[in-house]
């Protein structure tokens, strides 16, 4: 600090210098102070900073406190790269690429006006370079053109938090859509000089998609498929890096009366979020994490590469259930998370579950949807063969085969069938009380068991006059009252 | 303006040993007990030496083509003469026999403008390895400077990019693999996979058409020209990019937005520098046909 008080009255005198020059010349100063810069000269202390301090990260859902200064310092942040294979749901593994070993990466918290230092060092035992984009840099690339580094290398760029908000970093390089479905994706809060209200709990949770090879459920180590992530169909949609990051004894945790703040982004890479919590109604959203309020929100759209700011009281005690309410992504792939609430029951403001009985609806327990359709009698030979065709394709086909050709050894045919057109009361007395035992057909035996069938007599004349009808057979008409008389002798 | 900068005196600092050391006079190419396979042979050429292998002149499209193309123009094949090309990676053991015929390259004595702090720190000592069996692994840790005098101490040179990616097209039974599923899935897994604690032996993985051993799925392969391109470290401006900036005035737009793997390969060699040296970056030597 010390050092820090001497070296002041300097800055002052080169902001009035530059301040004295005409524009242009102070746009090239500023152009060869950054290039110095980038190049890890000595940079050029910024007037209005004060001091220097090392960044509070943590992993999610944790939150690093907030910034209580009431000053621009020089932030340094140390953002470590690693790759890792981690849990992605149970019985699944996949290869994470982080920023900080876990996914989403380290929660960075600054406010307005602050210098930050960003150091990304990529870990030795890495096989890709990485770097990072973040969304609160105002500059070429967010940070990326500055930070692409090798294995075992650090790469440091710095930049001014010149705009307020809850913003996203990710890597971002190629394939960019490949690092930031592998998890490099994170969020970076920068608070408004005035700070943010205070409440009683803190979140950090992003969403994100992962591709894998596998279907989801695939136990194993599984690889990025990057055809699934061209069509945008991820097989797991998670909060927080993993299904079931922040369920059970990992929810989030809060008591009854609290004020709840969680910072939610979305990392994508392709997907836009509908964040919902189940039974809760944001008393405020910070929508995109920008400047603008709204009250009384029940769904808020968080952006691919975005991020919104949602604060409630928690009135009522038991489980919340947060999802994107694009909701086979929260029941089906993992967007599922849950916060827990402690506290007496509130039966003022929801009463539970106060009864349970029978309802007995007007006019009896059964009740007629809707007129049956009329059935439909043949009025003509033709008509009674056209109506056969639909009974055969509904109901004897699967066995016969559509050109009633029947499978060797299994199922007889009834094309140019010598059984079939032997005895037509045969026919209708098997079609009407099924068959079982040895036949002949066409020299071929057959062993097999025809079920008895729940068709009309009007039915079975129909599909008996339409197989006669067909495939060399001998033309015969069947008529209902043949069919009854079958029926009625065999009852006897 | 940095990055520039900073590649154009890599650059400088790279043929000013280039030619130093083919001022000193490189060695002729020492016998070398690799290759357990006998090399094809072709009656147009001379004998191919023991350890290398003939990769056949040919032509391919590369994720950036030389030269400058114009916008709306379908991208070209770009032709590749014969070239001799090491069968498998430079090991430990060879290295190893390299540093002790030229004390310059051991750890000890490596001038730091050539090799970052981490060259060869694999080994145990100046001269000895950590175990019996690394004389048979990829030599890692070593800068492109240091890859660059072995090959030439063998009277030979690292592949140029182009060389690099034309031999590396090839799968098993093709000599452009990118149409094969299992050849470009064997490629990513790869990238996909955490490096192992220990690498295996060279020569036991992925034989390609031409006979060449571990193109994928062992080292990253340092390459001759390896950041004459391309990707700046803002990827998704390389689409547009400013092509003077960049050494040989070299273009511009992939011509393939879909083979990702060879994104990955550009994107790691253009996150080095010449001194670097990385754990699973290795390489292997090339020569004229």
């Amino acid at each position: 600090m010390s050092g820090r008080r001497s070296a002041e009255p300097r800055f002052g005198r080169v902001a009035a210098r530059v301040k004295a020059v005409p524009s242009l010349l102070a746009g090239l100063l500023m152009c060869t102070g950054w290039a110095a810069l980038a190049q890890g000269q000595a940079a050029q202390p910024l007037p209005g900073i004060k001091g220097e301090e090392q960044a509070e990260l943590t992993v999610a859902p944790q939150v690093p406190p907030p910034v209580t200064r009431r000053y621009a310092t020089k932030v340094v942040v140390n953002l470590e790269v690693r790759e890792v294979v981690g849990r992605l749901a149970d019985g699944v593994e996949y290869t994470f690429w982080t920023f900080g070993g876990h996914v989403p990466g380290r929660f960075i918290r600054i406010r307005e006006g602050d210098l930050v230092e960003i150091h990304l060092n990529n870990h030795p035992s890495s096989k890709m370079p990485h770097n990072i984009d973040l969304h609160a840099v105002t500059g070429p690339g967010g940070g990326a053109a500055s930070t692409l580094t090798a294995p075992g290398h650090t790469s440091t760029f710095s930049f001014r938090a010149l705009n307020p908000g809850l913003f996203v970093y990710h890597c971002a390089t190629a394939p960019v859509g490949m690092h930031i479905a592998n998890g490099m994706y994170g969020l970076i809060l920068v608070e408004p000089k005035e700070g943010l209200p205070k409440v009683d709990r803190e979140f950090y949770v992003m969403q994100g998609e992962v591709y894998t090879r596998g279907a989801n459920g695939d136990t194993g180590l599984q690889p990025f498929d990057m055809q699934k992530a061209l069509r945008e169909q991820p097989e797991y949609v998670v909060f927080n890096g993993s299904v079931g990051s922040i369920t059970g004894d990992n929810a989030l945790r809060a008591n009854l009366g609290e004020t709840v703040r969680i910072f939610i982004g979305n990392g994508g890479p392709n997907l836009v979020s509908s964040f919902h919590v189940i039974g809760e109604i944001f008393d405020r959203v910070r929508i995109e994490g920008g400047d603008l309020v709204n009250r009384n929100v029940q769904t808020t759209l968080i952006p691919a590469g975005g991020a919104a700011i949602v604060e409630f009281k928690v009135e009522v005690p038991g489980t919340y259930i947060l999802v994107d309410h694009s909701i086979f992504r929260a029941f089906n792939k993992g967007a599922l998370g849950m916060l827990k609430v402690a506290g007496p029951e509130q039966s003022g403001i929801y009463s539970g579950k106060t009864s349970d009985s029978v309802y007995l609806p007007e006019g009896g327990a059964v009740q007629t949807v809707s007129e049956r359709a009329p059935a439909v009698t043949a009025q003509s030979p033709e008509e009674r063969i056209k109506f056969g065709e639909r009974v055969f394709t509904s109901v004897c086909l699967a066995c016969h085969q559509s050109n009633g050709q029947g499978i060797p050894g299994v199922f007889p045919p009834l094309a140019g069938s010598d059984f079939l057109n032997a005895d037509k009361k045969r026919a209708i007395g098997i079609v009407s009380n099924g068959l079982e035992g040895q036949i002949a057909v066409n020299g071929h035996t057959f062993a097999n068991v025809m079920p008895k069938l729940s068709l009309s007599d009007e039915d079975i004349a129909n599909v008996l006059s339409f197989v006669y009808a067909n495939w060399g057979n001998s033309k015969q008409q069947v008529t209902p009252e043949e069919v009854k008389a079958v029926r009625e002798s065999a009852g006897h | 303006m940095a990055r520039v900068a900073l590649s154009g005196r890599r650059a400088t600092a790279a043929w000013i040993v280039a030619a130093s050391l083919a001022a000193l006079g490189a060695a002729p190419a020492q016998a070398r007990a690799a290759g357990d396979r006998p090399a094809p042979s072709s009656p147009d050429h001379k004998a191919v030496p023991e350890g290398m292998v003939l990769i056949p002149a040919g032509s391919f499209i590369p994720l950036y083509s030389p030269g400058i193309r114009k916008a709306g123009e379908a991208p070209a094949p770009v032709a590749v003469g014969s070239f001799l090309l090491d069968a498998k990676p430079a090991t430990n053991g060879q290295f190893l026999h390299f540093v002790q015929e030229h004390p310059a390259w051991r750890r000890s004595q490596v001038k730091r403008v050539f090799a970052e702090p981490g060259y060869l720190t694999q080994w145990t000592g100046d001269d000895t390895l950590a175990g019996p069996d690394d004389g048979d692994r990829p030599v890692t840790e070593v800068s492109w400077f240091a890859a660059r005098a072995y090959c030439a101490a063998q009277g030979k040179s690292l592949p140029t990019t182009m060389q690099w990616e034309y031999a590396a097209a090839a799968s098993a039974s093709s000599a452009n693999g990118e149409a094969d599923p299992a050849f470009v899935r064997l490629i990513l897994e790869w990238y996909g996979r955490p490096n192992p604690e220990v690498l295996p032996a060279v020569g036991r993985g992925f034989r390609n058409l031409w006979g060449v051993y571990d193109l994928h799925g062992l080292v990253w392969e340092w390459t001759l020209d390896f950041n004459s391109a391309l990707v700046s470290g803002e990827s998704r401006g390389d689409s547009s990019l400013e092509r003077s900036l960049f050494c040989g005035g070299a273009a511009a737009a992939a011509t393939s937005f879909r083979d990702y793997a060879a994104f990955m390969r550009y994107g790691f060699r253009s996150s080095l520098g010449a001194a670097y040296t990385i754990a699973n970056l290795g390489f292997r030597c090339a020569a004229p046909a």
